[in-house]
């Protein structure tokens, strides 16, 4: 590469920079696309040939939402996402520190409850949408927020191990021989030193309860409807309503847009499950 | 691992009830997790197992044993094979071709140039969309009269252009509209996690490999693919087990159709389930995916770990 002198790597450079942004707009293009029909008019959104940028923003689409009230999809995604997040987190990381520092249940433990993981969600929502039925958990956030709890342990079981390894064990024995009991090591000592993996991880959990469809869809009817369930709705036998799923698209993407810019460091060892240090 | 070993050594305990929790702390913490989880986890494969030798359905409701009558309408029901193949037909295109793309773009971003870290910021949006919305979006853009694709299309060809790509009896190009949502949603997923690898192999032997004058490509095949491949597994891993169950973007892009042209394993199961209420069928159904979809998780699972 140096042969040819900095001309030639110059060109090399901006020639791979063109084709990055090029391949970057493609990808963006359909997430584009879908946010202009946030914000166009009846007739700009059914228009053909296509309008492909709006000649003035219209906020109609979500006035709407607010006006009939469907903006509560996204509260109740906050509140099933936000509360599930919290109680697997701390059942979790406590479950991890242990499995981690003392191999409690050895490798058997540890594979079974990753496996947990991997079912496909549509077995295990049918039996328990029938329990559900039995004990009146339909449709409710109580129902809800214990199946994503449940459907999250195994992964923040499986990061935070990986994190509580990283923290070095001579700081708890001086804590121990300092006098304070093990979950006083556990909450004051090892949690502080877990900072970034915990927000890491409940950033994760928390996406993944919040994009979640299929047990959404099927245990919620109209109490506790969650944002992507929402936008389901606006596929209507006769007719789609593409201005609605864009508006609401865009409301509840955006939060989620926004926490991964801000953690953007912290994605790759996330989405790995712990495969890439990064 | 050490870790035993070394675990912390308390101070004599204070109180009888203190040294108990002393004495088990370590299965107290464990404890929680593993009622929610068995109650979540194991509760509905004994329920499946229990209603699956029963016959419930919108008509019948009888609770004898019924050996394994629905376990033979499973296997002798044709839709239900289809659907497996459906599902291993987009896992099987979807998987290579997101390894390939992804590695491609961790190429292309691997050295740096101007831009390169809001590019990379941006480019993993898809990511990070809600599987559902992802559908309904390429739903919009494969839209037939007013979709930017067709109108795309139209361009090039000239003239009128109005193909309907998710009803069709051509199932070339109902497939293609639903791999390209699945490849276009999770390809920057694997660019990440292989980005990230592959910025991590050691430079010295790429180094010397360059003065030795190797071609990029024997470079690639020789050091960078071996030095990557405990990544590119996990990834094809967790990605695989993803496609296996694939549901949201099917759903909102065609429902299974047209017909059950594209109806996967967790579609049907839906349709069975929640729209025939075929309740007894379904439970048989769930008890299959999960035994066996649970032993192809242990045993990748262990490779994983013995590789690790």
């Amino acid at each position: 590469m140096s042969a040819d002198g900095p001309h030639r790597f110059k060109a090399a450079t901006a020639g791979r920079a063109l084709l990055a942004v090029a391949v970057t707009a493609l990808f963006l293009f359909p997430v584009y696309w879908l946010f202009v029909m946030s914000i166009k008019t009846p007739e700009e959104v059914f228009a053909s040939p296509p309008v492909w940028w709006p000649a003035e923003i219209s906020l109609e689409n979500f006035a709407v939402l607010f006006r009939d009230g469907d903006v509560r999809a996204i509260w109740n995604s906050a509140i099933v996402a936000g509360v599930s997040t919290v109680i697997a987190m701390f059942l979790g990381t406590i479950a991890a520190y242990s499995i981690a520092r003392y191999r409690t249940g050895g490798d058997h433990l540890a594979i079974w409850i990753i496996s947990q993981r991997m079912i496909p969600p549509i077995a295990i929502v049918f039996p328990i949408f029938l329990a559900f039925a039995l004990i009146g958990l339909n449709d409710t956030y109580l129902g809800l927020i214990a199946l994503y709890t449940a459907f999250n342990l195994p992964y923040v079981i499986w990061m935070m191990r990986g994190y509580v390894e990283d923290v070095p064990l001579e700081l708890e024995e001086s804590a121990l021989v300092d006098g304070l009991d093990r979950w006083q090591t556990l909450l004051k000592v090892v949690f502080p030193m877990m900072r970034t993996g915990l927000f890491a991880t409940s950033v994760f959990t928390f996406i993944f309860a919040w994009n979640e469809f299929i047990f959404a869809l099927i245990l919620t009817r109209t109490e506790v409807i969650t944002f992507p369930v929402q936008v389901s709705h606006y596929f209507g036998p006769q007719q789609i309503f593409w201005a609605k799923i864009g508006a609401m698209s865009v409301l509840g993407t955006l939060p989620v847009f926004f926490t991964v810019a801000m953690a953007q460091k912290l994605l790759v060892r996330g989405i790995s499950m712990g495969a890439v240090k990064g | 691992m050490s870790a035993v070993a070394e675990a912390p050594t308390p101070p004599q305990p204070a109180s009888p009830i203190a040294g108990f929790v002393d004495r088990n702390f370590r299965w107290l913490l464990v404890w929680p997790s593993i009622l929610v989880l068995l109650l979540i986890g194991l509760f509905p494969v004994i329920y499946s197992l229990f209603v699956s030798f029963q016959k419930i359905n919108r008509r019948v409701s009888d609770t004898s044993f019924q050996g394994f009558y629905n376990y033979e309408r499973l296997v002798t029901d044709e839709r239900f094979w289809d659907s497996v193949i459906n599902t291993g037909i987009m896992t099987g295109i979807a998987l290579p071709l997101e390894l390939v793309l992804g590695l491609l773009l961790a190429r292309l971003f691997l050295e740096s140039f101007p831009g390169r870290q809001i590019l990379i910021a941006l480019i993993v949006t898809p990511s990070v969309i809600a599987p559902f919305v992802a559908g309904a979006m390429w739903r919009l853009m494969f839209e037939n009269i007013f979709g930017p694709i067709n109108e795309i299309i139209r361009w090039i060809v000239g003239g009128t252009f109005d193909l309907l790509w998710l009803i069709n009896d051509n199932p070339l190009i109902v497939y293609s509209a639903i791999l390209t949502t699945e490849v276009w949603q999770w390809t920057p997923f694997m660019f990440l996690i292989l980005l990230a690898a592959w910025s991590n192999v050691d430079k010295s032997q790429l180094e010397a490999a360059e003065i030795d004058g190797a071609s990029g490509w024997r470079v690639f095949r020789r050091i960078i693919f071996p030095a990557i491949r405990p990544v590119v597994f996990v990834a094809l891993t967790i990605r695989g087990l993803d496609l296996v169950r694939l549901f949201d973007i099917v759903y909102a892009l065609t429902r299974g159709g047209p017909g059950n042209m594209t109806e996967t394993i967790s579609i049907y199961a839906y349709i069975k389930g929640f729209e025939r209420f075929d309740i007894s069928m379904t439970a048989a159904f769930a008890f299959v995916v999960i035994v066996s979809l649970s032993i192809l998780v242990m045993v990748v699972l262990r490779r994983v770990g013995v590789t690790q």
